[in-house]
């Protein structure tokens, strides 16, 4: 007896309390789940970045800088806008993914961001990721194209570095 | 809308209660779980922190390290470390069980609404913290599972128009990983539980004598299962993280990442479940709202500032204040009504409370304008009337209760704790009836709380007011039994009433008095 409770009654309790944490114990890492099918690969492109907008600047001609008090007497007329970044993700010679992405900010003067996921079957692949950055009408600032080899499940994260003047796979 | 969720709380009180008799069967009603859950829940938490604080003297909190110290505590130290991880894990799952059981079954039971509104909608924050704390802390393992939820977490938060950068670029390879947001992390882990505590702590700010410890033996029973569990089926790891390979397949706990596999597909709807759950959960006291009956009023005339009544209140809705009138004592009692329930437990605590008084209308200290002393006595004449043959049995019941269930004759109250002791006395002193039945709820589940253990105590002699010495028990029954639980009250009816024809006739010995002439019914006020 232990505070007026028999002793058959308490190891029916304990087998309860067993039971109900041995239930805990099961749904913590059971049934399992995948996140992506068996047999692929998961491309991650993401990266931030600001478009250049120094080619928009138009420079002021003498007359516009005399109507300005001198102490914005700045040659270069500047937008505060960046324009949209443009990006491009190739596989295997088809497109996969083409954005315009419009630069963050309520004054539009934010970095551009992006990140999506995409599956593609384990394998080789040669993979091509471009993005304009400046404004114009056609063609890219930048392109990088690798030929990979992915093992299924595997994570490729393709990643923009401005500092070190591209994409970066891996 | 009224009519359907009023038989859904009707449809799962009936589970409720199947599952309550169970437990009755194998904890007894006093140490039922069902009936302590809040208290469980308590306990659980106090584990979990006890658990955790352990375990962060020997988790290492830089980023490189925190596997492998988790791998060698998990392996090298099993039986003290490795227990500690599992109860910490284990004792959290458990408290998601037993939080949603005490929402269902506070909704089951109707005690959501009302006056009552103020403890279920701090349980919201409470569900918020408690998820909150799970997951951050399945975050700080950095093993495979690690890397799952932070990314979908991040992903998950990314949704929502906060965060300028992405943090999911966090986990996007290794080489980017950030200690800081580790960091960050393991800060919200020890943050947000001590913020659940508080609103935990803020939960049962309206009721008085909350239960928030179960009882010892029960405490010690969930201790031990949970250690048996923990060496039976230790916590572990699934395999150290790795950005560059998807951690699929892996093992969810259930029951804080149920949403995850949705939030994968469709994030922007795990946001719109969680947005209408928690709003519809806000809104539940007020769908509909309970018709609120009249507080409890204080007539000064009759209270002496005893405090009685603030004693029994459940529901913190009395305090005693200075007296206000030119009566000889130094206090009065004084009612919150935006606490009050009208339960009446306070109008059957007062020493003023006794039917025997002669006056047409009978006054008390402290009473409940939609059924006061008076009526309560009128209609215990009438059931008495309609009592024939013999034995004559009187069911004094709780509305909540099997009792109020029974077709013969049934005086129906909010609580049976508000029948003061006294009106059982008369009915049996005055011959009204041969045997009187107090019918309560079970013990694990008193409508108002409090009501069963005081009227127990009450009849015990243990509790003002007590009922009187002369008073035949062999003439009372109690029954605690629910609703659904008839069986019960029925069974204990009938041997009930072979008791009483066993009994011999009314043999004048005293036990039983005469219609009191009105000196003795003036006796009987000062001896109250
Ligand atoms: C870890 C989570 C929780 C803990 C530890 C907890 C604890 C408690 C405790 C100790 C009580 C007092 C019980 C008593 O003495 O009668 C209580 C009452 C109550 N709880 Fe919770 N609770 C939790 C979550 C919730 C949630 C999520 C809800 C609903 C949204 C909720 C709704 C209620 C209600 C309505 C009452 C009042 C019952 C009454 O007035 O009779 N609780 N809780
Ligand atoms: S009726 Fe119930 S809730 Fe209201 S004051 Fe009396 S005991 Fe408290
Ligand atoms: S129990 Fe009655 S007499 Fe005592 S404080 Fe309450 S109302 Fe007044």
């Amino acid at each position: 007896m232990i505070d007026g409770v028999s002793f058959p009654r308490i190891i029916g309790m304990l087998v309860f309390t067993v039971a109900l944490s041995a239930l805990a114990a099961v749904f913590d890492d059971w049934p399992r789940y995948s996140r992506i099918p068996d047999g692929m690969a998961v491309l991650k492109f993401s990266f931030t970045h600001g478009s250049d907008r120094s080619s928009l600047c138009k420079r002021r001609s003498r007359e516009e800088l005399q109507k300005l008090p001198p102490n914005k007497r700045v040659p270069l007329d500047c937008p505060r806008e960046r324009p949209p970044v443009v990006t491009e993700l190739e596989v295997n010679g088809e497109q996969l993914f083409f954005k315009s992405l419009p630069p963050s900010g309520i004054a539009k003067d934010g970095p551009s961001r992006l990140y999506e996921r995409f599956l593609v079957p384990a394998g080789d692949h040669t993979i091509t990721a471009r993005m304009r950055d400046t404004p114009r009408e056609e063609g890219f600032d930048y392109e990088s194209t690798r030929r990979v080899t992915l093992v299924p499940g595997q994570n490729l994260s393709i990643d923009f570095r401005h500092e070190t003047g591209g994409f970066v796979m891996n | 809308m009224e009519a359907v969720i009023s038989s859904l709380r009707s449809g799962l009180r009936r589970i409720f209660e199947s599952a309550e008799g169970l437990l009755d069967k194998i904890f007894g009603p006093k140490l039922n779980p069902f009936g302590q859950l809040g208290a469980i829940g308590y306990f659980l938490y106090w584990i979990v922190a006890a658990s955790g604080i352990y375990l962060f003297a020997v988790y290492d909190t830089g980023l490189e390290n925190t596997y492998e110290s988790i791998e060698w505590y998990t392996y090298d130290h099993w039986y003290h470390a490795g227990v500690m991880r599992s109860l910490h894990r284990y004792a959290s799952d458990l408290m998601v069980v037993m939080m949603l059981v005490h929402l269902a079954r506070e909704f089951a039971l109707d005690r959501y609404r009302g006056v009552r509104w103020f403890s279920w909608f701090t349980g919201i924050p409470v569900i918020w913290m408690v998820y909150i704390s799970g997951i951050t802390g399945y975050w700080l393992i950095w093993d495979k599972l690690a890397q799952y939820v932070a990314v979908t977490s991040t992903e998950l938060l990314d949704w929502l128009p906060i965060f300028g950068e992405p943090i999911a670029r966090n986990y996007l390879s290794g080489g980017v990983l950030s200690s800081r947001f580790f960091t960050l992390l393991i800060f919200l882990h020890v943050a947000v539980p001590l913020i659940l505590l508080f609103i935990m702590w803020v939960h049962i700010q309206r009721i008085s004598r909350p239960k928030v410890n179960p009882p010892r033996l029960l405490a010690g029973v969930i201790v031990v299962g949970l250690v048996i569990v923990s060496l039976w089926q230790p916590a572990l790891s699934q395999g150290p993280a790795d950005l560059t390979q998807e951690p699929s397949p892996v093992g969810l706990d259930w029951f804080y990442l149920p949403l995850y596999p949705l939030a994968d597909s469709n994030p922007g709807l795990v946001w719109l479940f969680l947005a209408v759950a928690t709003l519809l959960i806000g809104l539940m006291p007020w769908l509909p709202p309970l018709k609120k009956p009249k507080p409890a009023a204080v007539d000064l005339a009759h209270c002496n500032g005893c405090g009685r009544c603030v004693d029994d209140c459940p529901y913190e809705a009395l305090i005693l204040a200075p007296r206000s009138d030119d009566l000889p004592y130094s206090h009065e009692v004084a009612v919150n009504a935006s606490k009050c329930v009208s339960c009446g437990i306070c109008m059957g605590a007062c020493p003023s409370s006794t039917p025997f008084r002669r006056t047409a209308e009978l006054a008390t200290g402290i009473d409940i304008p939609d059924l006061p002393l008076t009526e309560v006595r009128g209609r215990v004449q009438e059931v008495a009337e309609t009592l024939t043959g013999a034995p004559r049995v009187l069911v004094i019941a709780c509305t909540h209760s099997a009792g109020a269930r029974h077709d013969g004759a049934v005086l129906a109250l909010p609580c049976v704790a508000m029948a003061p002791p006294p009106l059982i006395d008369y009915v049996l002193s005055r011959d009204l009836a041969d045997g009187v039945v107090v019918a309560g709820c079970a013990e694990r589940s008193c409508h108002n709380r409090l009501g069963v253990d005081w009227t127990k105590q009450r009849i015990a002699g243990e509790r003002d007011p007590y009922l009187r010495k002369r008073v035949p028990r062999e003439r009372l029954l109690t029954v605690w039994a629910s609703p659904t639980e008839g069986r019960v009250f029925r069974r204990e009816l009938a041997d009930f009433v072979d008791r009483l024809k066993a009994l011999p006739a009314d043999d004048g010995s005293g036990t039983r008095m005469p219609p009191a002439p009105s000196s003795a019914g003036a006796a009987e006020e000062k001896a109250l």
